[in-house]
């Protein structure tokens, strides 16, 4: 690093930029609007004084935010292996697709006879979804993973509740390797989480799950490929097992791109699964959401589907948006009808692959990670043996007695152009790192990666210590403080912090 | 395939370095009963070409709002969205980054985050609030949830002018939860006595402002009376344009006030994704639901952001979380507050009173036969037709003005079959308002 400081606090092409509140002011406006015409109110004299929001005009706007966008690594700008997160490719098709005033410019009340097109186009995704999973429902409107995993969960409350069981079937099975949703799920159903131990192959140890059977479970919640990247060998011992004693089985299907086209949920003897369509079918994670979340259903929990419903008569399509006596549903999760937007980008990326395509996708996405997980595996320490699917689990005790952690391995990749895998998750493994390359990578990339990473360890074990304790070096921050900002939290602007800081 | 950038020489070297002779020993632990020998039954890949013709064709079956004087509201409101805010959404570090996990790197998103945090604090006048949520309906779900965990109570009084599918939502969550509701029945206009079923049992009232039906009311006393009893006061908005001309939710005296996002920012979509907003007072942040980004400094002492207080979240607390929520509305919240920071608060105030001035034009040409129920209203109101709105509705939709909704679209049973509700934007013209007045003219004659 250059050892002066700027005159302007820019490094080149690194811009410093600050905070709306310090660059722009009320009065300024980035839009042309027209004058009111001062009509007399009808507010009943509920009005407000001018909000205290800083406004931009338009080129100093855009200047501000594609400055604070260069300061974020991007899957277009390079690889982005975070484990369980799926960061595949965003193509831009579907964004082209989702902008045809068609799609984006329809309101979701507008007369159903006006958007005969829009519910064609649910209802050829919800087929698309059905047909991949092998399941006869699904739900559409799961705003995100997370809303999935409450629809399915609902849905097995539901029949509970219909078969009189309610007070009696109060425990979920939870694998200890789960991702926290499941639990928090789980309890806000008002359920009794239970956790299941992993055994030494990174399954649920199917001994602890028998053991815990019985007629107050209500289900459990599995995912499958597992959070270590592993298939449940068990899985459909698992699925018989819990329908025997009279639970459901709801799998977490955050992973499903490591076997769409090549294994169908709905022959594992699952009742009910979310499908993230910023994972599997590529709607882009911007940024931490939108994301969306439609949950396939069993016959058995089917009837209990939340609203609305599509239902096609004589050719025309019509929505059921209220209870009524005829239907079982559940009620609503959410306004109007779920996510449009990403339905749009998800079907296009759909029918770009169509069956032969997917089913590509899930064989190039387990091939990328088995490669990574060969080519890495004789100098960092793999947990589990055997093939993976579609993300490779490492843990640290390949940094063992370096005095350096998965943290500081994991910023080190950042100052060589990498954003780092997930983490110190699942949480059976010390200190985890979950590589997931996605199939959207090509062979030299993961060359250049897996080369990179051998470095790495290699500087690790000879101790080059500053490479990685004082990691990143070249991000735009250095590492931040986490415990001051949780101490003593910051959450908006207040017009003093500055000064006061600087006092 | 033009995603998948492998090909099959790539594939054999691979697999040589891994050590099998096929893809299919790779999948060797899924249950031989399990394994598809080939594709499912579905359409082969096609070109992009090919996927743009048949979604463009799709796409031409819906009438888009722009296309025609268009009046519908009810929770998803159309206005004007400045060309460079969907530029900048797809700016890629913004449009194809995750969750900002590592902060070093992901500051772009942060800071974002941070200012839009203070412009929903300031908008709604409360102390905090969080990153953003799914939507209005799942942020009023969780404000009730929240209210209970503050108020270690468990029952919550819900206006009969919420919209309806939020509190199907509330509903849904509270019944499942093991909650108790008293939702008070629907009533179009007039006074509505919540103040009166306030008790001590009670942890919170919902009410929307302005209501489904377009009425303002001041909730001042009411807040006064749940405080009285040891509850809260919970405000709900649909139409977050408004909040620029009207009294804030916190100069109210609310301890919660959630809403929908999608007016400023965002497309009408057709429902989703749209983007929740949800604040509150300091004093109840460590109940909150949602993400959170604070601000910091990094080991230079350089200003930084990062997620913060994520001991409430689900992957520290797992079944001891505020709320099972994983994400929020990123990129939607990212349009929001660019469209905020081209308005200003001085814009944001101009574009609310067009809004409101529209409606007052609209009010104007319907004339009195056809005036609303409500007294006050922003830039919506309910009109009472001589024949069902459902068929109104679809006539005017035959003459080419989307005109309102019918009420009993989303309050079935409760006799309001000849009640629309009709909104009027910014966007709407003089060309529009003549045509609509002059459709329902001749409808109902």
């Amino acid at each position: 690093m250059s050892d002066f400081e700027t005159f302007s606090g820019h490094r080149g092409l690194q811009l410093e930029e600050g905070l709306i509140f310090e660059i722009g002011s009320e009065a300024r406006s980035g839009v042309d609007l027209e004058t009111p015409k001062g009509l007399a109110l009808k507010l009943g004299g509920l009005t407000r004084t001018t909000p205290k929001l800083p406004g931009l005009a338009e080129p100093e706007a855009v200047r501000h935010y594609v400055r604070l966008s260069q300061k974020n690594h991007s899957i277009d700008a390079g690889l982005y292996p975070l484990g369980s997160c799926t960061m595949k490719h965003n193509p831009r098709l579907n964004e082209k697709m989702a902008r045809l005033p068609g799609f984006g410019d329809i309101h979701p009340l507008q007369p159903i006879s006006t958007v005969q097109g829009a519910l064609g186009l649910m209802d050829e995704l919800a087929h698309w979804l059905k047909t991949l999973t092998g399941m006869p429902e699904v739900a559409l409107s799961p705003k995100a993973g997370a809303h999935g995993e409450l629809c399915g969960m609902m849905a097995i409350r539901a029949a509970i509740e219909a078969r009189g069981e309610l007070a009696t079937r109060k425990r979920v099975l939870v694998p200890e390797s789960a991702h926290g949703t499941n639990p928090a799920t789980a309890a806000l159903l008002g359920f009794i989480v239970d956790e299941i131990p992993a055994n030494l192959h990174g399954r649920v140890d199917l001994d602890a799950f028998r053991a815990k059977l019985g007629d107050d479970v209500a289900a459990i919640m599995l995912t499958n490929p597992n959070t270590c990247g592993l298939f449940e060998r068990d899985i459909i011992d698992i699925a018989d097992a819990i329908h025997e004693v009279g639970g459901y089985f709801y799998c977490d299907g955050a992973n499903f791109n490591a076997i769409v086209g090549r294994v169908r949920p709905g022959d594992l003897g699952v009742d009910a699964m979310h499908i993230n369509l910023h994972k599997t079918f590529s709607t882009p994670h911007g940024g931490g959401g939108p994301g969306s979340g439609p949950t396939v259903l069993s016959e058995r929990l089917a009837p209990y589907a939340p609203l609305p419903l599509i239902v096609k008569r004589d050719g025309v399509y019509d929505l059921v948006e209220n209870e009524t006596s005829d239907n079982a549903s559940f009620g609503r999760m959410v306004a109007f009808h779920g996510q449009m937007g990403m339905f749009v980008r998800a079907l296009s990326y759909m029918l770009s692959h169509g069956s032969d395509g997917l089913r590509q996708v899930a064989e190039d996405a387990v091939l990328n990670a088995n490669y990574i997980l060969a080519s890495l595996k004789d100098v960092m320490s793999a947990s589990f043996e055997g093939p993976c699917m579609h993300e490779a689990l490492f843990d640290d005790r390949f940094l063992k007695d370096t005095g350096i952690d998965t943290l500081d391995f994991a910023k080190a990749m950042i100052d060589e152009g990498y954003h780092p895998m997930t983490m110190y998750f699942p949480l059976v493994v010390h200190g985890a790192m979950l590589i997931e390359p996605t199939e959207t990578e090509s062979k030299q990339t993961l060359d250049q990666f897996i080369y990179v990473m051998r470095k790495l360890t290699e500087a690790a074990k000879a101790g080059d210590m500053d490479r990685f304790k004082k990691a990143p070096h070249f991000a735009p921050r250095k590492r931040l403080d986490e415990t001051k900002a949780a101490r003593q939290p910051v959450l908006k602007y207040q017009r003093n912090t500055l000064a006061e800081a600087a006092e | 395939m033009r995603y998948l950038p492998l090909n099959q020489h790539d594939r054999q070297d691979m697999l040589a370095k891994i050590g099998v002779g096929s893809i299919d020993d790779l999948f060797v632990d899924v249950p031989q009963a399990a394994r598809l020998k080939e594709p499912v039954a579905l359409p082969k890949h096609a070109s992009e070409m090919n996927v743009e013709r048949h979604l463009t064709s799709l796409a031409a079956q819906n009438t888009a709002a722009s296309s025609v004087p268009f009046f519908v509201g009810g929770g998803a409101y159309k206005h004007h969205v400045p060309a460079s805010v969907d530029y900048i959404i797809q700016r890629s570090e913004f449009l194809t980054s995750y969750t900002p996990y590592q902060p070093e790197i992901t500051q772009g998103t942060l800071q974002y985050l941070f200012e839009f945090q203070t412009q929903v604090a300031e908008l709604t006048g409360m102390e905090v609030a969080n990153a953003s949520m799914y939507d209005g309906s799942t942020s009023a779900g969780e404000a009730v949830l929240m209210a209970h965990r503050v108020t270690r109570r468990s029952k919550a009084i819900i206006s009969g002018r919420l919209h309806p599918h939020y509190r199907g939502v509330i509903e849904n969550l509270s019944e499942m939860g093991g909650f108790e509701l008293d939702c008070v029945p629907i009533t179009v206009a007039g006074e509505e006595d919540l103040g009166g079923k306030i008790d001590d049992q009670t942890s919170c009232v919902v009410v929307q402002y302005p209501d489904f039906f377009g009425s303002v009311n001041d909730f001042t006393a009411l807040a006064q009376t749940a405080h009285d009893h040891g509850a809260l006061l919970i405000v709900v908005f649909t139409e977050a344009v408004a909040l620029g001309l009207l009294k804030a939710p916190g100069d109210m005296g609310a301890d919660i006030v959630v809403g929908e996002g999608q007016s400023i920012g965002n497309g009408l979509n057709f429902g989703g994704p749209y983007v929740g907003l949800f604040a509150t007072r300091q004093k109840f942040l460590r109940q909150m639901p949602g993400r959170l980004c604070g601000e910091t400094v990094d080991q230079d002492g350089q200003r930084g952001y990062v997620l913060t207080l994520s001991t409430r979240e689900q992957h520290i607390r797992r079944d001891k979380a505020t709320s099972n929520i994983c994400t929020n509305s990123g990129l939607c919240a990212l349009a929001f507050t660019i469209h905020m920071t081209l308005l200003g608060g001085t814009g944001l105030a101009q574009l609310a009173t067009l809004n409101h001035e529209r409606m007052l034009m609209l009010v104007e040409k319907l004339g009195p036969n056809l005036a609303p129920v409500n007294e006050t209203f922003f830039n919506e109101v309910t009109v009472r037709l001589p024949r069902p709105a459902k068929e109104v509705v679809e006539a005017l939709a035959a003459r080419g003005v989307l005109g309102g909704i019918d009420v009993s679209r989303l309050c079935p049973d409760v006799g309001l079959e000849n009640y629309l509700l009709i909104a009027a934007t910014e966007t709407v013209t003089e060309a529009d308002l003549d045509a609509f007045a002059l459709g329902l003219q001749e409808v109902l004659s």
